[in-house]
């Protein structure tokens, strides 16, 4: 692995450029953290014939720092027969560990600025030929989504107290059982791809709206299982068992308060950010725009944006669909959502597996 | 020189995750401890070109067996480990069990160089692809017994759980 050579990028560019990158890329997920909890408010508000938060600033749009400063000002209470180091790393965990996969999103193709190139992917960079990505980005986002179980295990069971217990169990069951769907319906798409890395993903799909896996790729049931089971993951309607607020209080966060719970609703909304970046990327054609084949002539400075503008939207899209459901979906109960991960997500995640590479096979 | 120095800290974190698996008197202590053993091996795995299994390790150890480890102890709500003296057996054994160990590591590693090959890290780069390969070509009787073997794990798992009706 070298960096540098004739394209004038050594190692403390490639080092200055990683670290502008990250620090930007933190700065505008959890601004726009903010601003989806407070659309998520305003967009269910409306569903349900309401105004939502208007009063601070106009419409509403500094609710979010309103939100903020009082997490910040709130008195910080730790109970007493709470197990405290567990208790104070478990929000740490989620959060940290929220904020690491989205490193690995590429975001478009590449930028150049001044003679360098730049990837629009914080752990990415130009090697002088091409653009150099992690090879098993997937792999190592499932990864570090598996290891998000313990923060919400570790924090119902360090809070010592039946809710949270009950919520975090709960929780852990429900994240292992959703993993496996999870895991297999992306592998239609890895099939088609032939790669891990999630650039050569979208590479695969360039072209029209019609190379997209969700369409020209037939993976719209490998799409809807991902889709169910990312939600399960994240903990949200009609998934929400975890913190069931009508049997549980507030589940694993209930003893939590103050900026501790902010963590927590912190590192729920950063993984919805993921799980919509992840379904762009995997199934709608990542930056890729739908009129890619139509030659339709654009101003140069377009191009520039279009990956990003395109990247965006799709997400946006998601990050809406989430909020919409939550607005027209009852919750599960427990037993259906055991037996609706097993018993029907899983076979239908294997059943595309064999027909995709059924195809792929005949295809080739 | 880099992999060297990541070497020695994911090697050092591996070696102090496991000192802090059994100095711990709780179980989730302990059970956290091995998490993070099993994180920095990824990383070795990682250093040494294994993308795959490196990625594995975590996704299925870290995130799926330790998972399950962590839900067993806190559904027994295990309490901090009681201290016994010490078993006869392990105060007979231990010590010269030890040595025997340390004498081993000490003759292996002080072989001359000539008669013990050398791999510098980093020369083996796997990609998936070619371990894909391996396993399905070359090596795919064991691994489908291997795969057997699970199915049978499965099976009793089944017969365990099993309700018997009255």
């Amino acid at each position: 692995m070298t960096i540098g050579g004739s394209d004038k990028l050594d190692l403390t560019h490639y080092i200055i450029f990683a670290i502008v990158k990250i620090a930007l890329l933190l700065f505008i997920l959890l601004t726009a953290v903010a601003y989806i909890v407070l659309m998520e408010r305003k967009v269910i508000a409306r569903m349900q014939n309401r105004w939502g938060p208007n009063r601070v600033g106009p419409f509403g749009l500094l609710q979010p720092l309103a939100d903020g400063i009082k997490f910040i000002l709130k008195e910080d209470i730790i109970p007493d027969n709470v197990y405290k180091p567990l208790y104070i790393a478990a929000p740490m965990i989620a959060l940290i560990l929220s904020l690491v996969s989205i490193s690995l999103i590429p975001f478009g193709g590449d930028w150049k600025i001044a003679g360098y190139h730049i990837p629009l992917e914080a752990t990415a960079f130009w090697n002088g030929a091409g653009i150099q990505d992690i090879n098993i980005g997937l792999l190592i986002i499932l990864g570090i989504t598996s290891i998000g179980v313990y923060g919400v295990a570790l924090s119902g069971w360090s809070s010592n107290s039946k809710y949270s217990l009950l919520g975090s169990l709960r929780a852990g069951a429900q994240l292992i059982s959703y993993e496996l769907a999870l895991g297999l319906s992306l592998i239609g798409v890895l099939i088609l791809a032939g790669s891990l890395s999630l650039r050569q993903i979208v590479d695969a799909q360039s072209g029209s709206i019609l190379h997209w896996n969700f369409f020209g790729g037939f993976q719209f049931v490998a799409f809807f299982i991902y889709i169910m089971a990312a939600y399960a993951e994240t903990n949200r309607i009609p998934f929400d068992l975890p913190e069931a607020e009508t049997e549980l209080v507030a589940g694993y966060h209930t003893e939590y308060s103050a900026m501790k719970f902010a963590m927590f609703f912190m590192a729920e909304y950063c993984n919805m950010v993921t799980v919509g970046c992840l379904a762009t990327l995997l199934f709608f054609g990542g930056w890729h725009s739908p009129l890619d084949g139509l030659n339709i002539p654009v101003p140069g400075i377009w191009l520039l944006v279009s990956p990003l503008f395109w990247f965006f939207i799709k997400v946006f899209f998601f990050i809406f669909l989430y909020i919409w459901i939550r607005g027209t979906l009852p919750r599960f109960r427990y037993d259906q959502l055991m037996a609706f991960g097993w018993k029907f997500l899983l076979p239908l995640a294997i059943a595309n597996i064999v027909v995709t590479s059924f195809v792929v096979a005949l295809r080739s | 020189m880099l992999h060297t120095i990541l070497f020695l800290i994911f090697a050092g974190i591996c070696v102090a995750g496991a000192l802090n698996f059994l100095l711990q008197h709780h179980p989730v202590n302990s059970a956290l401890s091995l998490i993070v053993v099993m994180g920095a091996l990824a990383a070795l795995f990682l250093l040494l070109g294994a993308e795959f299994p490196a990625a594995v390790q975590v996704i299925v150890y870290a995130g799926a067996v330790m998972v399950l480890f962590v839900f067993v102890i806190m559904l027994l709500n295990a309490g901090v480990e009681e201290q016994t003296r010490g078993s006869r057996v392990a105060s007979i054994l231990g010590i010269p069990g030890l040595i025997v160990f340390f004498a081993l590591m000490y003759w292996t590693l002080s072989a001359p160089r000539s008669q013990m090959a050398s791999v510098h890290i980093g020369d083996y780069y796997v990609p998936t692809q070619a371990l894909g390969i391996a396993l399905f070509r070359e090596f795919l009787l064991p691994f489908e017994v291997t795969s057997v073997l699970i199915l049978i794990a499965i099976m009793g798992a089944v017969v365990l759980a099993r309700r018997e009706r009255h």
